[in-house]
């Protein structure tokens, strides 16, 4: 860890404007100067592995006063971006109709983390490669573009199959953004104009030839909200994982429907511990739109889910693996009481 | 989970709560880098990038500039150490590697450079800015890498003497009626304890003391010393608590030496607080394991050949294994037996002992080819070992002095409801889930070390117990204190415990599972001392044992049976005859059949273990059996492990309470054993991927929902004074098996290289 200045934002025209200093030409977000703190969990562990070097951490915890509310509408959902995980997994609202979000947050990390963690920051985490996280290793393209990258090769169990490129195959580690993606939720984005929205599967960005840019973000921004329309009673987040509590998925799907008289009206298929980024099965949905389920139609969206995976020495498992988590997933989203 | 303290039955000591429970619960137990220091500097270690090759140059300039840094010392301006052998070659080293000496780099993470600053974090900091240029070479890493060596441990390794043998195997399994051969792999595994390998030492004039948390003061003082060239005298070891330490504290590591010596340079106390990440390369670890079972038997079960290949990762310069066919050899009754262990040379780190070193891995295998060998002969596995169940031991034929293994199979399988399992596999199951169970003996070899003790009666009974003992977390203090307060007749709160500290008389080390037996029996032998003082000052004559035993309470020479029946002593009379305020004594205990240097070895930090196989006359060992439900998912094939159930019988039990514990913690550390720990080595360049406790994985709660122990009543007079097996090692050996004999039984798959994970079941 190197030293850093430690500013505290009273409120969000403060945190922009510490955040906001122009990074300089081709620097990502997570290597501009100042960094947000929120709940601290990814952060001050990057830091301290040397990964991350902010000169200046901008404390937006006092924020939280504006930016914490969990509220279930008739039309939808909002969340602040500073709601602790352990609170909005907790809701009785966001259990009853929203089970995908609550799940996926309650089956993440451990008490201590969920009670410290905001859900901002969560989906902001970053990849738990163990070549990204020790610096010791010169060749990660995430962290010293164009060096090279030692997970391809090496030992990549945890690695993604799904959205990788020649670059990176890290895997996006987080659960509770599967579960954004999936319900087509927006992003608000706070900054120095003023806030903007946006499709939260616009926030993240596959690794394709510049692994280091890793959402859309630009400095002097912060996420505010996430909002979801409609309420969705009829959904499961399914992890499957090395052991019972406080691990990072190996595969894990979250699934939402709308089933009317036994036929599929609209369905929402997202994959994680598999993939770079959020993933959102687009081509599996499209086979569950208007069919009644049964077993070969789960196999069929499954195999959809996974066309395009590639797995690599350690990793190829996950394939097989997630393929099963999917029609699992869906089977349990069927045949759920609501 | 909740449950009372266990209830003890015959020849078990009393469920005491630990002596020291309410200073750790709340915070005041003082470990090693807990200790207060006057004006220290803080170090920070640079550990090699590459496993094998050269630095070419250090660049410390922008280190050098940070605020605060005091020195940057490397090879080419560290201190002069002298060599300290290997412990197995009479040295007291885990490695000997030496760091710092040149610029040659022996192993992946190696120390090369400590900084040292006003802060941790500026040390830390200008660590971080430390570059470093090497020339790097291509890496051996282990069992199938290019440029490995391979040798029978037997003639490198002073402490393997033999390879097991008795009778004509080849000749027996040619004619066998039922055949089995199968292979078995054991992951690299790392101790992890909570506490980091961090080390403080304070020089006041030519002494040191050094603050750090070790399984054997009196070796690291004595390793120490050697390596400063200064006498073991004026090198004091404190550590009144251990945070954990499973074998990774047993042999002195380079960092001590290293860090005492640049401390008297500086003339400052210096406190070095390494990185998790760094723990798994500058200590030792679990190295990874290959076996070939064969095993040729009759129809009706019996074993009528048996032969155990094994092979071990060592590092380059030191040929250290744990050869655990000497207790695979001997655990079951066969005539015709056969053996050989291998050790197989890579540019590691040296690994060192780990939880029942030789057990955990040989047992995996020869337990679960029993496993295997009674599906073959389609019997039950508790059958099949009792058909095989011994008395003696088939190597040399001497006698067990006590085995209870049977009775630990029948008790187990009572609680565990093994009566309720149909044994065919995939034949059991509940919604989603598999459902296997499987059973594995477990056993541990009971050995005992000479161990001094010193202790101090009061008129008012209070009791002073002093011996340079270790608490790792076993209840170290509370069985020595429990000792002393049976044997005087005092109350156990007048008794004050202090180990922990070379200054004080010396014990052995705390492993091998050893200091319970070793520790208890000298605080017994000291506190009959005691007790022949005060006898002798109330009653001069011996003639009037008898009369004496009747008005005060005290015998003249008890034996360990008798005292028990013992009233407690009448203090004021035995104080008023004697006509002192205090009583004190020192002795030194020794084993039967310790060698004749014993003594002498002990005060220098040189361990004389006596027991398991290597007794004279007999073979002591304790035995337990060992029970697993495992349920397999048939759609994630995740692997959870609801419940554990383990029946052990060790001799005397001195605390019901601690020995549940460590018990409860074996059984956890073996499932987590097979399914969960393994540390991970990029084979390309020999280095340690997963190097800290998110990626390593061990259980969480959730993963133990159900843990139940059984300690049967065994009593054993000729093991040692206290007649305690020891029994911190004992649990977590079967455990492996018994979770692969369970997946075989949930999904019909037979699964023999661990860890077991979700995409090695094939359903």
């Amino acid at each position: 860890m190197r030293p850093f200045l430690y500013q505290r934002a009273s409120d969000s025209n403060m945190a922009v404007q510490a955040l906001g200093a122009p990074a300089a030409a081709n620097n990502p977000l997570t290597k501009a100067t100042a960094q947000p703190l929120a709940g601290g969990t990814t952060l001050i562990d990057l830091m301290k592995l040397d990964v991350m070097r902010p000169a200046t951490i901008v404390d937006i915890n006092p924020l939280a006063r504006a930016w914490s509310a969990i509220e279930p509408g008739s039309d939808g959902l909002r969340l602040g971006a500073l709601a602790k995980m352990s609170d909005v997994a907790a809701h009785a609202e966001i259990q009853r109709s929203y089970p995908v979000i609550a799940d996926s947050l309650k089956l993440a990390a451990s008490a201590q983390l969920r009670n410290m963690a905001t859900l901002g920051g969560n989906v902001m985490q970053r990849t738990r490669c163990n070549y990204f996280r020790d610096v010791s290793y010169e060749n990660c393209n995430k962290r010293n573009p164009g060096s090279g990258c030692a997970a391809m090769d090496g030992v990549n169990r945890m690695h993604a199959v799904l959205g990788t490129s020649d670059q990176c195959i890290a895997t996006y580690p987080g659960d509770f953004a599967q579960a954004l993606i999936a319900l087509d939720a927006t992003v608000e984005i706070t900054g120095k104009a003023g806030t903007r929205t946006m499709p939260f599967a616009q926030l993240h960005k596959a690794p394709g030839d510049t692994p280091e840019i890793e959402t859309t973000l630009q400095p002097g921004e912060l996420i505010s909200a996430f909002s979801i329309s409609g309420r969705w009673p009829r959904s499961v987040y399914l992890k499957a994982r090395d052991r019972q509590s406080y691990e990072f998925a190996l595969s894990s799907a979250a699934i939402a429907l709308d089933v009317q008289d036994g036929t599929i009206r609209n369905a929402r298929v997202a994959l994680g511990g598999v993939a770079t980024v959020p993933w959102r099965a687009r081509e599996a949905e499209a086979l569950l739109k208007g069919q009644k389920f049964d077993e070969a139609l789960g196999q069929r969206v499954a195999e959809a889910a996974f066309a395009d995976a590639r797995g690599r020495r350690h990793n190829s498992f996950k394939i097989a693996l997630g393929k099963r988590v999917v029609a699992r997933a869906l089977q349990q989203a069927v045949t759920m009481e609501i | 989970m909740t449950a009372a303290a266990p209830e003890p039955k015959a020849n078990m000591g009393q469920s005491v709560p630990r002596y020291d429970a309410a200073a750790k619960v709340t915070g005041r137990a003082t470990y090693a880098s807990d200790m207060p220091l006057d004006n220290p500097a803080y170090a920070f270690l640079v550990t090699s990038a590459i496993a094998k090759g050269r630095i070419d140059r250090f660049d410390l300039d922008d280190a050098g500039r940070v605020r605060g840094v005091i020195d940057i010392v490397t090879h080419e301006n560290a201190p002069k150490l002298k060599e300290s052998k290997l412990f197995s070659n009479g040295g007291y080293a885990g490695t000997t590697i030496q760091p710092l000496k040149s610029a040659e780099i022996a192993h992946d993470g190696q120390i090369i450079a400590v900084v040292i600053a006003e802060s941790y974090e500026a040390a830390r900091e200008a660590a971080n800015r430390v570059k470093v240029s090497y020339t790097a070479a291509a890496p051996s890493a282990s069992f199938d890498s290019r440029g490995t060596t391979m040798a029978a441990a037997k003639g490198q390794n002073a402490q393997f003497k033999e390879d097991p043998a008795v009778g004509d195997f080849a000749k027996a399994f040619e004619t066998a009626e039922v055949k089995l051969t199968a292979s078995y792999d054991t992951p690299t595994q790392h101790h992890n304890p909570m506490e980091l390998f961090t080390t403080s030492c304070v020089w006041m004039g030519d002494n040191l003391v050094i603050y750090e948390g070790s399984q054997y003061v009196y070796g690291l003082k004595n390793g120490v010393a050697e390596q400063l060239g200064i006498e073991a005298d004026k090198v004091r070891v404190v550590n009144p608590y251990v945070g954990g330490g499973f074998g990774s504290r047993g042999s002195m590591t380079p960092r001590t030496a290293i860090i005492a010596g640049i401390a008297k340079r500086l003339n400052r106390p210096i406190k070095l607080v390494p990185t998790r990440d760094q723990g798994f390369t500058i200590a030792t670890y679990r190295a990874e394991t290959r076996h070939e079972i064969k095993l040729g038997a009759n129809r009706d079960g019996r074993l009528v050949a048996l032969r155990h290949e094994g092979a071990e990762v060592s590092s380059r310069p030191d040929a250290y294994c744990v050869g655990g066919t000497k207790t695979t050899t001997r655990l079951y009754a066969c005539p015709n037996v056969d053996s050989l262990v291998s050790i197989v040379r890579a540019d590691r780190n040296t690994p060192g002992f780990m939880r029942s070193p030789p057990e955990v891995p040989y047992l995996f295998a020869l337990e679960s080819a029993l496993d295997e060998l009674a599906v073959k002969l389609d019997m039950d596995p508790i059958e099949l070992r009792r058909i095989n169940d011994t008395t003696n031991e088939p190597i040399n034929g001497k006698p067990y002095t006590s085995r209870s293994l049977m009775a630990c199979f029948d008790e187990a399988a009572k609680a565990f409801g093994w009566a309720q399992r149909s044994p065919q596999p995939k034949s059991m199951s509940d919604g989603d889930w598999l459902i296997g169970y499987g059973c594995a003996a477990t056993c541990y070899p009971t050995q005992m070390a000479p161990s001094a003790a010193r202790v101090r009666l009061q008129r008012d009974g209070r009791t002073r117990v002093e011996i340079a003992g270790h608490e790792i977390g076993t209840g170290a203090y509370t069985v020595i204190a429990q000792t002393a307060a049976e044997r005087l007749g005092v109350p156990l709160e007048k008794v004050a415990v202090f180990i922990g500290d070379s200054d004080l008389p010396p014990a052995p080390v705390a492993g091998g599972s050893n200091s319970t037996a070793s520790t208890c029996s000298a605080v017994m032998m000291v506190c009959d001392q005691i007790r022949q003082r005060l006898f002798k000052a109330v009653m001069p004559s011996d003639s009037l044992a008898d009369k004496a035993k009747e008005t005060v309470g005290i015998s003249p020479a008890p034996s360990t049976q008798a005292a028990r029946g013992d009233r407690s002593l009448d203090l004021d009379k035995a104080f008023d005859a004697l006509g002192v305020g205090v009583v004190e004594e020192y002795g030194e205990w020794k084993p039967e059949g310790a060698p004749l240097d014993s003594f002498q070895a002990m005060h220098t930090g040189h361990v004389r273990l006596i027991g398991g196989h290597a007794m004279k006359d007999q073979i002591a060992y304790a035995f337990g059996a060992e029970f697993v439900e495992v349920r397999v998912n048939r759609f994630t094939h995740e692997i959870r492990c609801p419940r554990l159930v383990g029946a052990f019988a060790a001799g005397r039990i001195m605390n019901p309470r601690t020995a549940r514990s460590q018990l409860m913690g074996g059984l956890i550390w073996g499932m987590s054993s097979a399914l969960l720990e393994a540390t991970e080595i990029d084979e390309r360049n020999a280095r340690y991927v997963n190097d800290n406790l998110a990626d390593y994985l061990v259980p969480v709660n959730a993963d133990v929902p159900g843990v139940e122990v059984i300690m049967l009543s065994e009593q054993d007079d000729h093991i040692n004074l206290v007649g305690a097996k020891g029994l911190g090692e004992l649990a977590n050996v079967g455990t492996n098996a018994a979770v692969c004999n369970a997946l075989y039984h949930a999904t019909g798959q037979r699964i023999r290289k661990l860890p077991v994970r979700l995409e090695n079941i094939e359903i």
